[in-house]
């Protein structure tokens, strides 16, 4: 793209400036993604023969046929890319397919050692490719109807809506509809399904607050006080962070979710940070947020035990601090280069395949491994948030941070957890963990991504209501009072 | 046994690396704002006076504080339009607010008929003017100018 136009005589072309590039269009880049996504491929089909190498079953040509099938799924994703978003970032797509890849190549390693083990052996990889074809399906209807993303900033609070009742829904239904599972109460059963509205919520939740903010910024950038070089907001502008923290603290409390309260507490406080660049907002989240938290440490047992088994997981080895001791020693037998895939002993681990599926990894494939797998979540939220300072509108550059940053943030969660550096907080890994919620609700978000650094990396669409347009526009202006 | 164990981190790695790479390429290529490139002269003329031709836009004040446009030139379109080419989210200015262009190797800035006009420096732009290289341009509480 260095091609420089030669600058003559002023060239008065009336039509919308390209911000971009200069008169040619840029690169699309869909070859390099699709020749990542080969890859992905390859090593996902690598890693499952290893798998069964390791695992002493029969190496045959299934193997490789269901390498081509997890290829022949992406490339179907590609297509939708390269159809319905066509400069979207080239190296999205193919970290996402990697992650998710060896997310299910670890949850069937998983089932295998379970097979020995379990009472009632219950296979979950195959579950889990069905939610994964559902979730690309999803992911390509996303790009496909969503055409552009500032169509959803007009229904910034039917969103928000409907996301606080899917965040508080499981909390308050009585319990045959929304069953306490291993100590919370964040999954709705319909039927046969479990679905889990709080990763959805997550979503649904941002595009309420991009909007919103986009939409009241002046209002958070007014200033306060001035308190040790630092501008305080107003006093009554803390209504929204103040109902923000009651919501997350009322998660905390009725639903025992740690992960997902603070999960949405920390992207509210990032949206408020990006959209008003005041460092105050942060500084009073963090302290809300951590008064809450030691009030809930206080009041509440559950949270007594997870801060027990965080600053000494050993003194109740047998009961509550049974898992992240586990987790532990898992990870410590990995050590630098780890066990080798299939090698390790995943089923010493409880919830392996879920909240614990980063131990696994972090012990058959080492540090070496597991910080690869952690570079890849980083290259995946780099490219979010370049997308997000591309693209020229308030609310895109907003959305596509949160969403970036969501990621990002679950991450940190999750391995904070697991590695006993944060309180562990049962959340999913996003596109490791099995379940179909976390998965699907993360190719949303996937799309949404894509769809914004489309906007960001394209050609400026040169406008249609050119010609007619500007009188009415015009007009429209001149109504404004002039305020001198 | 070995092998495979370590032949599978390294491929790991070559494809954080192959990753890193894409986003390397992607570094100065069209991304909507561009990085300038040091030692990248697009402007082979100079102005007289031997001062350098401007080759990009910044907004010092206002919401979009930071933000930098290489100037192409082609015209720069400013307002709240969409289709301009900075967007601006600012009361006080227009759907259609100024227009920057360039004619011959300086840059003019015309009001488009704002409401609230368009200010270089502290002269109210009624006919095109040319930009001298960091001279502030207000529109609403928006202020920009032309760097080298």
């Amino acid at each position: 793209m260095g091609s420089p136009i030669p600058v003559g005589e002023g060239t008065p072309v009336a039509q919308a400036a390209t911000s971009t590039s200069p008169g040619l269009k840029p690169p699309t880049k869909r070859g390099t993604e699709l020749v990542m996504l080969a890859f992905a491929a390859g090593l996902v089909t690598l890693a499952l023969i290893l798998v069964e190498l390791n695992q002493e079953r029969a190496v045959t040509m299934r193997i490789v046929y269901l390498g081509l099938a997890y290829l022949a799924l992406f490339s179907l994703a590609h297509l939708a890319v390269r159809r319905w978003a066509p400069y979207a970032d080239p190296a999205i797509l193919p970290c996402v397919a990697l992650l998710n890849g060896l997310g299910l190549v670890m949850i069937h390693r998983i089932d295998l050692a379970q097979e020995d083990y379990a009472a009632k052996w219950d296979p979950v990889a195959f579950k889990q490719v069905i939610w994964t074809a559902i979730a690309l399906a999803m992911f390509a209807a996303v790009l496909k109807f969503l055409t552009d993303h500032r169509t959803l900033a007009r229904y910034g609070y039917t969103f928000g809506l409907l996301g606080l009742v899917a965040l508080l829904l499981p909390g308050v239904l009585p319990s045959f509809i929304a069953p306490t599972i291993n100590g919370a109460k964040i999954w709705l059963r319909v039927g046969p399904l479990s679905i889990q509205p709080g990763e959805f919520a997550k979503i649904l939740l941002m595009v309420f607050f991009a909007a919103f903010l986009v939409s009241k910024r002046d209002l958070f950038t007014a200033a306060g006080r001035r308190v040790v070089g630092m501008d305080l907001p107003r006093a009554r502008d803390l209504g929204p962070l103040l109902a923000a923290w009651g919501v997350s603290v009322g998660v905390m409390v009725l639903q025992k979710d740690l992960g997902s309260s603070l999960l949405f507490f920390g992207i509210v406080l990032v949206l408020l940070y990006v959209a008003t660049e005041r460092a105050a907002w942060v500084v009073l989240g963090i302290g809300l947020f951590s008064g809450g938290a030691v009030i809930a440490w206080k009041l509440f047992s559950h949270v007594q035990i997870r801060v027990q088994n965080w600053l000494d997981p050993f003194a109740d080895y047998n009961d509550t601090g049974f898992q992240i001791a586990q987790s532990l020693f898992a990870l410590g037998t990995g050590g630098i280069g780890g066990a080798g895939l299939g090698a390790g002993r995943p089923e010493m681990i409880p919830e392996s395949n879920t909240d614990f599926i980063t131990a696994v990894i972090g012990e058959e494939l080492g540090f070496v491994g597991f910080a690869a797998l952690l570079l890849i979540y980083m290259i995946f939220a780099l490219r979010g948030l370049r997308s997000a300072i591309a693209v020229r509108d308030s609310f895109g550059k907003l959305l596509g941070g949160g969403l970036a940053f969501a990621v990002c943030f679950q991450v940190f969660i999750i391995v904070g957890g697991v590695t006993k550096l944060i309180p562990m907080t049962g959340i999913t890994a996003p596109f490791l963990s099995a379940g179909g919620s976390s998965l699907l609700a993360n190719y949303i978000l996937v799309a949404l991504l894509l769809r914004i650094s489309d906007a960001a990396r394209g050609p400026k669409v040169v406008a249609k209501p050119k010609l007619p347009q500007p009188a009415i526009a015009d007009q429209h202006t001149v109504m404004v009072e002039r305020p001198k | 046994m070995q092998l495979t164990r370590a032949g599978f981190l390294v491929l790991l790695w070559l494809f954080v690396l192959a990753a890193l790479r894409v986003v390397r390429s992607d570094l100065y290529a069209a991304s909507g704002l561009r990085v300038s490139v040091p030692g990248f002269r697009r402007n082979s003329k100079k102005s007289a006076g031997g001062s350098k031709a401007p080759r990009q836009l910044v907004v010092t004040h206002g919401a979009l504080t930071g933000t930098r446009i290489s100037l192409d030139g082609r015209p720069i379109l400013i307002g709240r339009a969409d289709d301009s080419t900075l967007v601006l989210d600012d009361d006080f200015a227009s759907t259609r607010h100024a227009r920057l262009s360039m004619r011959g190797t300086d840059w003019y800035v015309e009001d488009l008929g704002s409401t609230n006009g368009t200010y270089l420096d502290r002269a109210k732009v009624t006919a095109p003017l040319r930009v001298p290289l960091g001279t502030p341009i207000r529109i609403g509480k928006t202020v920009i100018e032309l760097r080298s």
